[in-house]
């Protein structure tokens, strides 16, 4: 049964991402928030969270090539990122950020770029994965109005 | 119709909150949370604007006060809703970690304080301690 095959694969998503550490037990805190009342939840948290993490590592890349870094900026962004990956339970990302924190308080520039790659990497496993499950999500609630 | 400080004394039976944070994903995660407890709630971007929010007249049974925040913080905030006066259950939640930064922000007026993120058992232990 098509439905039963897709909940397979959502669970197991879920579980690897669990797993690999890309999500902690916050997510679920998200998951427990939707309900028949408001069926979108964890959609629309994921996509307000993207929106602005886009915005922030848009805004720390030039921060970072910019000649005379201004850390406080950076580490004001950062706080921002981190508190939203915290809330989401984007474990793997929020611990990037707490790296460039560490970098950004020690001045120190190489760190702060690698720290700062990392981010960037993490952020876009998480956001690839998650839209991979917000579509499994879509096409499980389309086939079960279908019934 | 704003709510009196505390449970008792209001028109309707629900109970009011105010989410003070300045970042939008927990503030949508505060708003749902609050919601869900069925808590009306109201939600600002920093220290300033709770107090502004107050100025106009309003009052709440809970004020969920984030700590870092741009124009006026948390600490700053719920300091100066004290020194007017207010007497809701202000509980402050963050992700600082060093107990002197805790401590500096429960002195100026907290009633509680969770670490963030948020989570619905740590918004029920909050409001168990304003029905008492």
């Amino acid at each position: 049964m098509a439905i039963a095959a897709l909940k397979t694969q959502r669970r197991n998503l879920v579980q690897s991402m669990f797993d690999e550490g890309v999500l902690d037990n916050q997510f679920n805190q998200l998951q427990d928030l939707q309900d028949s009342s408001n069926p979108n939840f964890v959609e629309e948290v994921i996509s307000l969270f993207c929106n602005d993490a886009e915005r922030i590592i848009t805004e720390l890349n030039r921060y970072l090539n910019d000649q005379n870094v201004e850390f406080s900026k950076l580490d004001s962004y950062v706080h921002q990122l981190k508190g939203s990956s915290s809330s989401i339970g984007a474990y793997r990302l929020k611990l990037a950020c707490v790296n460039l924190r560490q970098a950004s308080e020690e001045r120190n520039m190489e760190e702060c770029a690698g720290a700062f790659n990392s981010i960037r990497r993490e952020y876009y496993v998480v956001r690839s994965k998650l839209q991979v499950l917000i579509q499994l999500e879509r096409h499980i609630v389309n086939l079960e109005n279908q019934q | 119709m704003a709510a009196q400080g505390r449970h008792g004394g209001q028109e309707s039976n629900k109970m009011t909150a105010l989410v003070v944070d300045d970042n939008t994903v927990n503030r949508m995660i505060h708003h749902r949370l609050l919601d869900n407890l069925g808590i009306e709630n109201v939600a600002v971007v920093n220290g300033k604007e709770a107090v502004d929010i107050h100025c106009s007249g309003k009052t709440f049974d809970l004020i969920l006060m984030d700590m870092d925040m741009p124009v006026m913080n948390g600490i700053e905030a719920t300091r100066q809703l004290r020194e007017m006066g207010i007497r809701s259950m202000i509980a402050g939640v963050s992700t600082r970690s060093m107990e002197r930064e805790i401590r500096e922000f429960i002195e100026a007026g907290l009633d509680d304080y969770q670490e963030k993120p948020l989570t619905m058992s740590k918004l029920i232990s909050i409001v168990h301690k304003i029905n008492g």
